[in-house]
């Protein structure tokens, strides 16, 4: 099945690219999906099959592709309705959804992955459809955020590659010759630590570009402030995982060597960081969507907090992401709308939200109490879960500083959510704005209520998932 | 003869450091480009004929050929001025790749790894923070993919000291290479010359905070 997936989805990606006519565009839309949905159905009914011999189906893989399926239907149709308010040529459209599919596909192949030469080809991949996707608009400041974004990745994606040659000297005098995540779990113990900590530092710099921590997360900002609104949903909420995938499986590696606590030190100082500069720029920043692309930084720096606290925080950790990704997407669905009134992403051209679009406000103001994991947010379970791991594990300082950083990020948000939603927008012209069918808020609703359903009663299936996706790690 | 391939490869970083028209690196770029290739072919040669072939036909046509022609071609495009305009002096640079070098000398003694010979890992670590001090140090965009190029070949030689046993990393860096290369030079020949007038990197300050 994931031969047929993959040569399906990446022949529906060219022939789209090839395709001018509107109708054929949207039936090959509609194929794709039923195959990606079909795809996911598939390997969930499989778990833990392997396939082709480098795509396992583990249950981290199969929670995050169900993510990526939920997140790809509404970020469709939104695509949809962006490109023909644009009333783009065809030949933009063409590339457009080409390059979704190519993305969608990329990532769902680098979730699979069991072998991390694997992963890096996807990861590769996905920055080669993303930058298609934050070009879109052609004019200078896309250019510029496309080029930043490509020169960041290529650079990371290379320090990925010196990180895997490192960990091949040090597997090859462990006597294996095979990168497969199975044969460095079973080898972790025994490869020389010199290397396995270079391969680390290497690794987890290259990845963090894609997952947004301190480092290399620069370039993800600029790339969702550009990409179109249904492009930057999908670049900040299933892109991110594709990094988080990648990291984490190679975190499980060197939980089960000698080198654990140190590599959990290394995660926390970039952790804490991330969540440090997300603070500083949300205090700051001006542009609705990098407010939101800063809180994806926020986010990704609580994950890796539950990561290194350990014990109840690894179940949190990945709650986090799966909910981060619902939570996100929808904020970026719903700013679509907001462009297509005011024409503007900055906060001093827009107010008054509720006046002109009353259904879009509900989602805005539901959204806003989503991401910043006030209950009954499912977020608001999980950051608690990982909170009380970092208590039960002794980093109470650490835990203090979060707090009081998150209380300042809170604040930074809901000044310009409500700036958007209640105070009234100075010089704006009434006459001539669009409608909006609230129908198209439809599904922000469902993702957002998904996250409280999940969160306040998750079904014994998905607990099941999780649990499976962790259990490589030592308790 | 590695050995002395090898050591000539560091001379020319040297050389980078001080050169100081862009027609001079690229120059460079293709003489890395033979010498990756005379290295290859001396590492290599127990590996199967047409993985051989391969990866001896990229260090000539792709690294030596292709893409110095290429980015000559994107100059005269663009219309780029011959200097590489450094913010610092020549001969700072020269003294701070020295000590990049000498630096991961005195790293490599740290390896007590018997099979992996250290002077692959000199060379390649100090090409890699070459590569990057380039990028830092200059002005112009046409010099930062040069010295992702310069990173490129670093990794590349990083790669040839597995090469033997997992020839299947050597072919994913070659994957790499062409993906980059390609792709930079690229969205560097197609759109920017065309829309910035003045290929600097003050030209793409507009997106911050």
């Amino acid at each position: 099945m994931t031969g047929i997936y993959l040569a399906g989805a990446f022949a529906i990606s060219g022939l789209l690219f090839f395709n001018r006519k509107k109708m054929l565009n949207d039936l090959l839309v509609c194929l794709f999906l039923l195959l990606q949905i079909s795809f996911t159905v598939y390997e969930y009914l499989h778990l833990n099959r392997t396939e082709l011999n480098y795509f396992t189906a583990d249950s981290l893989a199969v929670l995050l592709l169900i993510t990526l399926t939920i997140i790809s239907i509404p970020a469709m149709y939104h695509s949809n309705i962006f490109l023909s308010k644009n009333k783009d040529n065809p030949r933009h459209r063409a590339i457009y959804f080409a390059a979704t599919v190519a993305l969608l596909t990329a990532i769902s192949a680098a979730y699979l992955s069991n072998h991390i030469a694997v992963t890096w080809i996807f990861v590769e991949l996905t920055t080669l459809s993303a930058s298609a996707l934050i070009y879109h608009r052609r004019n200078n400041r896309s250019l510029e955020g496309t080029w930043k974004y490509v020169f960041v990745c290529a650079i990371s994606i290379t320090l990925v590659f010196i990180g895997i040659l490192f960990l091949s000297f040090t597997l090859q005098k462990a006597g294996a010759d095979d990168l497969s995540f199975a044969v460095l779990l079973k080898k972790a113990p025994e490869l020389n630590l010199f290397w396995l900590r270079l391969a680390f530092i290497f690794i987890f710099t290259g990845f963090t570009a894609k997952l947004g921590l301190v480092p290399m997360y620069t370039a993800g900002i600029d790339a969702k402030d550009k990409a179109p609104s249904p492009a930057g949903a999908l670049l900040s909420s299933v892109l991110m995982n594709v990094g988080f995938v990648a990291i984490f499986r190679f975190y499980a590696v060197i939980a089960n060597s000698p080198v654990h606590s140190w590599a959990s030190h290394v995660i926390l100082v970039a952790a804490i960081l991330s969540i440090f500069v997300a603070t500083v720029y949300m205090t700051k920043v001006k542009n609705i969507k990098r407010m939101f692309a800063y809180s994806s930084i926020e986010h990704m720096g609580i994950v890796m907090l539950g990561i290194v606290a350990g014990g109840i925080g690894y179940y949190a950790a990945i709650l986090h992401v799966v909910f981060h990704a619902f939570v996100k997407s929808s904020l970026f669905f719903q700013m679509g709308q907001v462009y297509r009134i005011y024409k503007s992403k900055s906060i001093y051209d827009v107010g008054n939200y509720f006046k002109y679009n009353l259904t879009g406000s509900i989602v805005i103001l539901l959204a806003f109490f989503s991401a910043t994991a006030m209950p009954p947010s499912g977020l608001f379970i999980s950051e608690f879960m990982i909170f009380r791991s970092l208590f039960e594990s002794n980093y109470l300082a650490v835990l203090v500083i979060v707090m009081l950083l998150l209380t300042v990020i809170i604040w930074a948000f809901g000044k310009n959510v409500f700036k958007l939603l209640f105070s009234p927008a100075i010089d704006f012209k009434e006459d001539g704005i669009e409608k909006i069918n609230p129908a198209e808020s439809m599904s922000q609703f469902i993702l957002l209520g998904l996250v409280v359903y999940l969160g306040l009663n998750p079904p014994q299936e998905f607990v099941n998932l999780i649990q499976g996706a962790i259990k490589n790690l030592p308790h | 003869m590695t050995n002395v391939l090898l050591i000539t490869f560091t001379i020319t970083l040297l050389y980078l450091g001080i050169a100081h028209r862009l027609l001079t690196y690229i120059k460079i770029l293709a003489f890395q480009g033979i010498l990756l290739f005379g290295i290859a072919f001396i590492e290599l040669i127990q590996i199967n004929a047409v993985n051989l072939a391969f990866v001896l036909l990229e260090t000539v046509v792709f690294k030596t050929l292709a893409i110095p022609l290429f980015l000559n071609y994107v100059m005269k495009r663009n219309r780029i001025t011959r200097d590489a305009e450094p913010f610092l002096p020549n001969f700072i640079s020269l003294i701070i790749i020295t000590v990049i070098i000498i630096t991961t000398f005195i790293l490599s003694n740290a390896i007590a790894d018997s099979r992996i010979s250290k002077i692959y890992f000199v060379v390649a670590l100090s090409t890699l923070f070459t590569g990057l001090y380039i990028i830092v140090t200059r002005n112009k965009i046409i010099t930062h993919v040069m010295g992702y190029l310069v990173i490129e070949n670093g990794v590349f030689i990083l790669s040839l000291a597995v090469g033997n046993e997992m020839p299947m990393l050597v072919n994913l860096g070659i994957l790499l290479d062409i993906f980059a290369s390609v792709f930079l030079l690229g969205i560097f020949v197609n759109r920017i010359g065309d829309v910035l007038k003045d290929v600097d990197v003050d030209q793409l300050r507009n997106l911050k905070d």
